[in-house]
């Protein structure tokens, strides 16, 4: 891809961006959110046209109109969010489209399935059914399905985004045996470790520009993070010890159903005191969702108690909840956070516009509400094409957080409960939201942060919950534990079990 | 208030819902044409005489006018459901039960009563029924999440029922014993001022109602808390409930609401536009406001003109009989219309197209003439009037260059 350019309204998305790939080779695309990756992937793949520019595949120019063309060249790939269709087979996701013919032969389809899953060692049976197998399968069966259409070039967008720490290492090593098979990989990452880890080459953008295509071999996490950003990151955040306070929050004997009507959360005891991060440490799927919905009101508690303020707000409403002081970063920002459908300015102020000054005995007052969001968007550097009148929708994803932050933060909460504050986020952002964070606590606020990722919790949080299988396994200061120890507990072993 | 300036790029136009109605209906009125044309009969005939038959006369008219203001309010209905993301098609049950609370107010209310006070409890109660029977399908929706279509159509025949029941029961015709008695015209929503200046047409105060409803819905949706609310459980109602929005008291609320605009068409309807209400009878009006809504892209002044224009169409199809040409081909019409309006993501980039091939012209045309003017700076930074008046030049000069060739 030779001297790419694709504009968008407000914004100019590719500028002059040039992308080598060889053969064999495992290419990283490093840049911010925004930064024009997935633009740039996107028309490779046929569903945006270059403005500008040339597309050369195995040295002849091609042009690429729609992503069947894409596929004619051998270009696949493997999208962030699946491309499955739930109660089907692995088989017939596979050959959908493919199937040849009014009646397809699906004995040579699973024979073929069957070879190129041993080949790469995807380790996938072709008669399983999606909803069935988990999230990394799921995502090996997308990769098949380009291997399927004799993909040679493979485009990775985000891989690892849904994947646990096993999953990861399990990906990396089919990447590693694509490349050593002849594929070429094309990487979309923002996580530093996985470029050192697999690629060769990485190519950097920033802001719509090509920055540099540097060794990832020699070149370290440091040096390509500044890149990307403009500026040196720190990775570690700076913090002075907390100093606690009174409690905030007190959960008590908690007990919440999940969804498959059990419960999820088994009374489950956590304080939370003003001038400290609590992180609730665990792996996805063991309770938080459940622990999170109930503290907010937006699920029911079963059994137990939620104290807020020393106020009992079991059964209080969302809206009281919010009134008192609540705040909440949702776990999916496009479900829970924002209406895309709507402008920025209605996003941030989603909760209060019934308050004074946004509107007085039920009329809306759309002067004070735009020099709100401007507030917000300014200081949070909350970036898009049309300023507070643009979409929630077409923001890019780390613009989406920095709205749903700003807007929490901006609120002035005493209890803040961040859920995967920064997921899907580039380190840029990820230092900006974590610097935040901290503001909060050392502003006396109580901090409850939920994430999957360790390096995350360990960074921020003064005390560590540990959750696993909605059972609180326990509770210790991030000083006196290490990531060993918090694994273990994770995994639902607790202190002296073995 | 300070509002940071945008640099917004020069871009092609992006096409209107507007546009998108205007072709919609454009693309009807041609279809018809060709359906006119099959059976072998002259379309602008065929056209001329609906129009006649809607717009020859003041009476015509009025009638006309009259048709429309039912339809306004049941578009009126549906789009403010639609927007809290709710389907309302039970405006034609909810307008019985408007209907039927008229009437019978109508029939028991002393007639030396002043008009002053006795239309604004008619429109106030019919209002309020529709509002508990819009209520009904937001409650059931709500807390046994019984899916609003399937109940307002349970609604519909109830209503319909219903009606059947309370005709005889309460205001029965004694001469023909399957309608009601016909209304004093002193207790319906006409006013002889309106029927001498329209030649004794249909017309009543009910479409200075539906003037006034237009009005009132796109204020509570644009200026008020209560419209933000309903607006934004119809867009995301997971984040409307994160946010702390009771989404169940906006689903019954919306409803109730939708309720009582489809009543007061209603009211409208049997206590003005008619002056009767038959046993057995369930009023199309309700199912083709859906299609006004549509069409007026459901925002209120879509929906007036919409309505107005559909009410030509039924008011006008009477008079095609005399050519010989089927009344049908008016229904006919509407329906190629509601295709149209239903396909309007392919009419959008049809003129997208258009809209970005002229733009890509005229950003030619502005090359040539800045490169002659020996202009450097990049034709993005230019502001939208520079861009005009180069792309005005470079266009004289394109033709120049090719009329030399």
């Amino acid at each position: 891809m030779l001297g790419i350019r694709k504009e968008f309204p407000g914004i100019v998305a590719n500028d002059d961006i040039t992308l080598q790939v060889e053969e064999g080779e495992i290419h990283a695309i490093l840049g911010e959110n925004g930064a024009g990756k997935s633009t740039l992937m996107s028309i490779l793949f046929g569903l945006y046209r270059p403005d500008r520019g040339v597309i050369k595949v195995r040295g002849r120019e091609v042009s690429i109109k729609n992503p069947n063309d894409a596929f004619d060249l051998g270009i696949g790939m493997v999208h962030q969010h699946f491309q499955l269709v739930h109660n089907f087979t692995v088989a017939e996701n596979i050959i959908m489209g493919k199937e040849g013919g009014f009646i397809y032969d699906i004995k040579k389809a699973f024979r073929k399935i069957k070879e190129i899953s041993e080949r790469y060692g995807l380790s996938i049976e072709p008669d399983m059914v999606i909803e069935d197998i988990t999230v990394g399968m799921q995502q090996r069966v997308e990769i098949l399905k380009m291997l399927y259409r004799d993909a040679d070039i493979l485009i990775f967008d985000e891989p690892t985004a849904v994947l646990t720490p096993q999953e990861i290492d399990e990906l990396m090593q089919i990447m590693r045996n694509l490349a050593a098979e002849g594929k070429s990989i094309i990487l979309i990452t923002h996580k530093l470790e996985e470029i050192k880890a697999v690629a060769q080459r990485c190519t950097i953008i920033r802001r719509g520009r090509l920055v540099g295509v540097v060794d990832a071999a020699s070149t370290s996490v440091e040096e390509m993070a500044a890149a990307m950003v403009g500026r040196p990151v720190s990775f570690k955040v700076k913090k002075a010890p907390s100093k606690p306070g009174s409690p905030v929050l007190e959960v008590e004997d908690l007990s919440v159903m999940n969804s498959r009507r059990v419960l999820g959360v088994k009374h489950f005891s956590l304080t939370v005191r003003s001038g400290e991060i609590i992180g609730l440490a665990g792996v996805d799927g063991n309770g938080q969702t459940e622990l999170v919905e109930a503290v907010t009101g937006l699920r029911k508690a079963e059994s137990g108690t939620i104290k807020f303020k020393g106020r009992d707000i079991t059964k209080l409403s969302i809206a009281g909840r919010n009134e008192m002081g609540m705040g909440h970063i949702p776990e999916d920002r496009q479900k829970r956070g924002l209406i895309l459908s709507e402008p920025i300015s209605s996003n941030m102020v989603i909760k209060l516009f019934t308050k004074e000054p946004f509107s007085k005995h039920g009329l809306l007052d759309y002067g004070e509400i735009a020099a709100y969001a401007e507030e917000i968007t300014d200081k949070f550097d909350v970036r898009s094409g049309e300023g507070i009148d643009s979409l929630a929708g077409k923001l890019s994803g780390g613009n989406q957080q920095k709205a749903i932050i700003g807007r929490e933060i901006t609120a002035d909460p005493d209890l803040l409960i961040a859920v995967q504050p920064t997921r899907g986020l580039d380190v840029g952002a990820i230092e900006f939201i974590h610097k935040q964070l901290v503001e909060e606590r050392d502003r006396g606020k109580a901090v409850l942060l939920v994430s999957f990722e360790l390096d995350e919790i360990f960074n921020l949080s003064d005390k560590i919950a540990v959750i696993s299988g909605g059972e609180l396994i326990d509770i210790v200061d991030t000083s006196s534990t290490d990531e060993h120890a918090v694994g273990l507990m994770m995994a639902g072993i607790r202190k002296g079990e073995k | 208030m300070r509002r940071r300036e945008i640099h917004k790029p020069l871009e092609a136009r992006k096409a209107s819902p507007l546009i998108v109605s205007l072709s919609a209906v454009l693309l009807g009125i041609a279809a018809g044409c060709v359906f006119i044309l099959c059976i072998g009969k002259n379309p602008f005939a065929g056209f001329e005489r609906i129009l006649f038959g809607a717009l020859s006369n003041t009476r015509r008219i009025g009638n006309t006018l009259g048709m429309s203001t039912q339809l306004i309010l049941i578009g009126l209905s549906v789009a403010f459901a639609f927007k809290t993301g709710l389907f309302n098609i039970g405006a034609s049950g909810q307008m019985l039960i408007g209907g039927i609370t008229g009437s019978i107010l109508a029939y028991y209310l002393p007639l030396d009563m002043p008009r002053a006070i006795y239309l604004p409890i008619i429109i106030v109660a019919s209002m309020a029924a529709g509002a508990v029977w819009g209520f009904i399908a937001g409650f059931l929706k709500a807390k046994f999440n019984v899916h609003e279509v399937v109940s307002t159509i349970m609604l519909n025949w109830t209503a319909y029922w219903l009606v059947y029941d309370f005709i005889p029961r309460f205001i029965i015709d004694p001469t023909i014993s399957v309608k009601s008695r016909p209304i004093e015209t002193i207790h319906t929503l006409r006013a002889d001022w309106i029927t001498g200046l329209t030649g004794f047409s249909t017309l009543n105060y009910g479409f200075f109602l539906a003037i006034i409803m237009c009005f009132a819905v796109w204020f509570i949706l644009e200026r008020t808390t209560l419209g933000f609310n309903l607006k934004a459980v119809g867009a995301n109602r997971f984040c409307a409930e994160y946010a702390g929005i009771k989404v169940n008291r906006s689903i019954m609320v919306s409803m109730a609401i939708a309720g009582a605009l489809a009543s007061l068409a209603g009211l409208t309807y049997y206590c003005g536009y008619s002056n009767i209400m038959e046993m057995g009878k369930m009023p199309n009006e309700g199912f083709d406001g859906i299609a006004v809504a549509l069409l007026g892209n459901c925002s209120p002044a879509g929906i007036f003109f919409s309505a107005i224009f559909f009410g030509i169409l039924k008011m006008g199809r009477g008079s095609l009989a005399a050519t010989g040409i089927p009344t049908e081909i008016a229904d006919t019409i509407i329906a190629t219309i509601i295709y149209f309006t239903a396909t309007n993501v392919i009419l959008a980039s049809f003129w997208n197209g258009i809209f970005r091939s002229r733009f890509e012209k005229k950003e030619d045309a502005a090359k040539a003439a800045m490169r002659k003017q020996g202009d450097t700076s990049p034709i993005e930074s230019l502001t939208k009037e520079k861009f005009k008046v180069y792309a005005k030049e470079g266009k004289a000069l394109l033709r120049a260059e090719k009329e030399e060739r």
